[in-house]
């Protein structure tokens, strides 16, 4: 048995555990053990990947598997991680565990909840360890079918309107991606013989140019739909605020990484030529995302909604990265995808937690919280300043990082769209002091909230988690970059050697 | 023996020291009670002014005068490799000694001062993480180091500004002083970016030995230099960025003396200061530094004359006097604005603290107009304000006299008009000053009876930090004592290894001139003086009240130029309308309406085409036949 198959696998047997589950104590028990098991192996997958790498095995991937599932059209079950993909599977499994202890205390059909939220897991992590690019749609479609489930039957306010917008824009977004696919797959062999939907061996065949340039724009799309890239990302907001806490924090979280990675892995990998060409396109809407998602949660009343769009914003700062397509952008990129999952995580746990004691989500109903739950609001600054890229939290980092490396382009093109997206930096300080203030300062709005109890020890133990990693990438980001550097060489020798 | 090499092995305890004691205060919360954790947070930052003031002396002995401290890289990136290192040299000891050392005398003022605060725990965590993260300001070796601290310091002004964050007002102060920060933030991040596009490094020892490769006024240095002005005038509040300072006096007085006085508003002067090689190169920039400067220092000035509020008062003065630095800056005599910097945050901090200890006394009250006749009552207080206010007005042997001086005779040597105009302010200065201290000390107290029974010296805590900064102001000329009157100019020559004065600026006057203008300067003192003594104290002149219309000028000046309304008009407002007007229509008319009519597109097409199954067998059959008669023609023709 290999180890990375491990991930998928249990996963499957805590969903198993817990339909022999006999009330809901034991179902989130089983789950929360299932997924701490997941995140020790998440731990283990990235020592073990340092000291492979230490001991001088600099293959593109590690941890390699193939198994061949319909041998007629190749598909396969091919498996492999490299730096970048042990660092979202990191990331994945620590918003996984946080996301079951923020749900606690669902009780309503727990465990169909649980095993839902488990299986979109499942998809997440099968996404980031196959190298083949039927057996990755297959794991996406696996997440998202359960998305659907968990916001109509968990959420709130309009929940039927919000899953079925939500899903049609993803399955429509999968449709674009599907045509990608098969386009990489009939194109994977110019010279007549297999065809492939390998992602390595793809990469080892200069596609046809005019392919690329016709299926690019599907994949980028495709995957971008995920990545809520303006104007595809209405799902967005109207999907986070219906779901309950942990199916935003996971989708926020976790599931638009899968756009953000998708458009790297797939999308720019293997299309160079079509990249540096199409590209420009692609910069100019994910500029767009990042400005006008941060003007879009100025004016917000509702603290997903407000999150929401700072996640377009912040998601559209990803894709901006990528399509910067340099070492230093791209590896801003990947720190970013992982510093905002973490941190949006953070918000989506609190504004779960805030919501359960206050029952509402409107910041003008509330006010002064910060005397009352210090420690919500305490961790709710905390999570605000990391968004606006305060130096010492995880989003300092990833942006310099993306600024600096975009600046590197020397046409006034791209230096005007880093210059606007740099100014997003103000746009944000604005909605999150906003929040700030009105939320937690000035005087108690109102009385009926003066005995709202503080976080129990779950909460705590699930927000506590994410601060600290969100901290200690911010203080110390210098072995996680250097984990996504090493997988950059081949990309970026790829991208170059067919400019 | 402990030589600099040694010591300065040890120097990252320097901002280390603060922020574990934030970091405990934070956590040990519950079980600090009573004055404790003002004890630890004191102790803490007396312990880094220690160290520093070891490393100062460790260093005059030594040979090496600056040494960089590498402690572990931070970031390596592609091309971006930071390193977390420290600069250990005459100018970032200067600054330190400063930070930890009127932070370590505030610090200590603030447990009398804060004793009865609800959060006082907090309070102390916040003033620890503050004085932790401005020392790593003037510490870092690189731009990004210092961008840390930076983004530190400002993050903590924003936390207690707001301390008293169930006023609503105060959170609005708060959130002002952020965001104006942080679009002088964006300026200096783009200047960062462009920085390192243009020398691949960030390090200050990397790119100032790459300068020689550029000619005066290169385009892409005037650019880098004029961003990193535009973080400079947002951290140090010069116009156009400046109106966030006044309104950040809602915080507790002792913030205002050590953030908004003494040290975080002095940021950006030590970002120009410590770039000075950079601006020398961009005589430009230094012309547009010189005009600000000019422009802020009178400008505060006139405002200042007009406020009530004991603190607005200072805070214009702050203002003003950093407009001051940015003319010495301006004129290239960077160690000038260092110098002032240093004796301002003296007599500032200790401006500062006496109007803590006045307000304390008076149970919160700062309308100078219902004070009054303090001078017996509050003698420490008294004496230590007197002070204060000769040596922010320039009367020699006071240090504001010595540093003051040096600017102004910089000034003289450029171009007399900017010493006539710099010397102005200095009347205006000595003017509000003056002002400000006869009508709180002299004459009768004009309070209600209760407050005038509560009226008490504050406590030793309060009164002996009070004493030493009282000194400090008196003796902080000698620093840098002039040559004229036998000095060495020992700071200059201390600095000189960090800065370089912009070289054209070289040329001496004659001794005579220097005299003369010195005491032409003295005597219009003099004169300022016995016209606020006759106005104030002779005729017993009092500020009109709030409900009395002022007329035109007056009225301009105490409503601050109209500046808050007028940017209030221009940004506030479009900005507000594109979010709330534009916004909502683009997302919900337009994208929104696209994305469900999508939808409702498909329903209706289902409905119709619905119709052509709906079991009508005759529909099928004529479909049926149109099929394959379709097919027939095809096949006929094709």
């Amino acid at each position: 048995m290999d180890f990375l198959s491990l991930f998928v696998i249990v996963p499957f047997l805590t969903v198993v555990g817990i339909v022999f589950c006999k009330d809901f104590k034991q179902v989130r028990l089983t789950a929360a053990i299932g997924m701490t098991i997941q995140l020790g192996l998440a731990v283990a997958l990235i020592f073990m990947y340092l000291a492979e790498r230490k001991a001088g095995n600099m293959a593109e991937m590690l941890f390699m598997a193939d198994y061949v599932w319909f041998p007629s059209l190749n598909i396969r079950y091919a498996i492999g991680v490299d730096g970048i993909s042990v660092a979202m599977i990191g990331l994945t499994a620590v918003v996984v565990i946080t996301g079951i202890l923020a749900s606690w205390e669902v009780q309503h059909l727990s465990r169909e909840f649980f095993i839902s939220l488990i299986l979109l897991a499942t998809g997440v992590f099968g996404f980031f360890i196959t190298i083949d690019l039927f057996s990755m749609f297959l794991f996406y479609e696996l997440a998202v079918i359960p998305m659907y489930l968990l916001i109509g039957l968990w959420g709130t306010g309009p929940k039927e309107y919000s899953a079925m917008k939500l899903t049609l824009m993803l399955m429509g977004g999968s449709a674009l991606l599907l045509v990608g696919i098969f386009g990489l797959y009939f194109n994977s062999n110019p010279d007549g013989g297999q065809l492939t939907f390998h992602i390595l061996e793809i990469s080892k065949v200069h596609i046809d140019p005019m392919a690329q340039r016709f299926f690019f724009p599907f994949t980028f799309v495709g995957f971008g739909v995920l990545g809520a890239m303006f104007p595809l990302h209405t799902w967005s907001p109207d999907g986070h605020s219906s779901a309950p806490t942990a199916v935003s924090m996971l989708h926020a979280g976790v599931l638009m990484k899968l756009g953000g990675y998708g458009c790297f892995r797939v999308a720019i990998f293997l299309m160079p030529d079509a990249a540096h060409e199409l590209g420009w396109i692609f910069l100019i809407l994910t500029t767009i995302s990042v400005v006008y998602g941060a003007f879009g949660a100025i004016q917000q009343k509702d603290l997903k909604y407000i999150n929401a769009y700072s996640s377009v914003s912040h998601c559209g700062l990803v894709l901006f990265a990528i399509l910067m397509m340099n070492k230093t952008s791209m590896n801003g990129a990947i720190l970013q995808m992982i510093s905002h999952g973490l941190m949006t995580a953070l918000f989506f746990a609190l504004i779960g937690m805030i919501y359960g004691r206050t029952h509402t989500r409107l910041i003008n109903e509330m006010g002064g919280l910060m005397k009352i739950i210090p420690f919500l609001g305490v961790v709710y600054v905390i999570a605000g300043l990391a968004s606006l890229g305060l130096p010492g939290l995880s989003g300092f980092v990833a942006e310099m990082t993306i600024f600096i490396g975009s600046f590197q382009h020397t046409d006034t093109f791209h230096r005007v769209c880093t210059i606007v997206a740099t100014s997003s930096i103000v746009i944000t300080a604005v909605y999150i002091l906003r929040v700030v203030g009105i939320l937690l300062m000035g005087p108690i709005k109102n009385k009926e909230f003066e005995n709202l109890g503080d976080a129990k020890w779950f909460e705590r133990l699930s927000l506590g988690t994410l601060v600290v990693v969100i901290a200690s990438i911010g203080l110390a980001p210098l072995w996680l970059s250097n984990m996504i550097n090493d997988s950059l060489v081949p990309i970026i020798e790829k991208l170059t050697m067919n400019l | 023996m402990v030589t600099f090499s040694n010591i300065v092995k040890y120097a990252w305890l320097v901002p280390l020291l603060p922020f574990a004691g934030f970091l405990i205060i934070i956590f040990f919360s519950r079980l600090l009670k009573g004055k404790s954790s003002g004890i630890i947070a004191s102790a803490l930052i007396s312990l880094s002014f220690l160290i520093s003031l070891l490393m100062f002396f460790a260093q005059s002995d030594s040979a090496v005068k600056s040494i960089t401290l590498n402690i572990f890289s931070w970031l390596d990136v592609g091309a971006l490799k930071i390193p977390f290192e420290l600069l250990i040299d005459p100018l970032s000891l200067n600054m330190m000694l400063i930070v930890s050392g009127v932070g370590l005398l505030i610090h200590v003022f603030s447990i009398g001062y804060m004793l009865h605060d609800e959060r006082f725990n907090t309070f102390f965590a916040y003033m620890n993480l503050f004085s932790a993260s401005m020392l790593l300001l003037v510490m870092g070796a690189n731009y990004l180091i210092l961008f840390m601290g930076w983004e530190g310091v400002g993050l903590c002004s924003y936390l207690l500004i707001g301390f008293w964050f169930k006023n609503d007002l105060y959170n609005l102060a708060a959130r002002k002083a952020f965001v104006m920060n942080r679009i002088g933030d964006l300026g200096f991040i783009l200047g960062i970016i462009l920085l390192f596009f243009t020398f691949r490094t960030l390090n200050f020892s990397g790119v100032f030995a790459q300068l020689s490769a550029f000619t005066p006024n290169n385009s892409t240095i005037v650019i880098i230099t004029l961003l990193l002005l535009v973080g400079a005038l947002g951290k140090s509040a010069q116009i156009p960025l400046f109106t966030w300072l006044p309104d950040a006096m809602a915080g507790p007085t002792p913030v205002s003396a050590l953030i908004h006085a003494a040290t975080m508003v002095t940021a950006g002067i030590y970002l120009i200061a410590r770039s000075s090689l950079l601006f020398n190169l961009a005589p430009f920039t230094l012309d547009i530094i010189l005009a600000i400067g000019l422009i802020t220092a009178l400008f505060a000035a006139t405002i200042g004359i007009y406020q009530n509020d004991i603190k607005k008062v200072l805070a214009y003065s702050t203002v003003s006097q950093l407009g001051y630095m940015f003319i010495a800056l301006g004129l290239g005599v960077y160690s000038s604005a260092i110098f002032h910097l240093t004796t301002h945050a003296f007599f500032k901090a200790l401006l500062f603290l006496g109007a803590g200890s006045i307000i304390h006394a008076l149970s919160g009250e700062q309308d100078i107009r219902k004070m009054g006749g303090l001078k017996k009552k509050l003698p420490i207080t008294f004496l230590t304000f007197l002070i204060a206010t000769l040596a922010i007005s320039g009367f020699p042997p006071f240090s504001g006299f010595f540093s003051k001086d040096e600017i102004l005779m910089a000034a003289f040597a450029r171009n007399p008009l900017i010493y006539v105009l710099g010397l102005f302010g200095a009347l205006m200065t000595c003017f509000y000053m003056f002002r400000l201290l006869f009508l709180v000390f002299y004459n009768q107290f004009r309070g209600t009876p209760e407050q005038e029974s509560h009226i008490h010296e504050s406590p030793a805590l309060i009164s002996v930090p009070l004493i030493i900064l009282a000194i400090l102001s008196v003796v902080g000329g000698f620093l840098n004592f002039p040559e004229i009157f036998g000095g060495k100019a020992a700071q200059a020559n201390f600095l000189s290894v960090s800065l370089t004065n912009y070289a054209s600026n070289a040329g001496h006057m004659a001794v005579s001139t220097e005299w003369i203008l010195m005491a032409v300067s003295v005597l219009f003192l003099l004169f300022i003086v016995a016209f606020a003594y006759n106005r104030f104290i002779k005729q017993k002149m009092l500020p009109a009240g709030d409900e009395i219309p002022l007329a035109f000028i007056p009225k301009l000046l105490s409503n601050k130029y109209y500046v808050d309304e007028l940017y209030n008009w221009l940004i506030v407002m479009p900005y507000t309308a594109l979010s709330e007007k534009v916004f909502p229509k683009m997302e919900l008319n337009i994208i929104d309406k696209t994305v469900n009519s999508f939808g409702e597109y498909t329903m209706w097409l289902g409905e119709k085409v619905r119709r052509i199954q709906a079991g009508n067998i005759s529909f099928y059959v004529f479909a049926m036949v149109t099929g394959v008669i379709f097919f027939i023609i095809i096949n006929l023709y094709f």
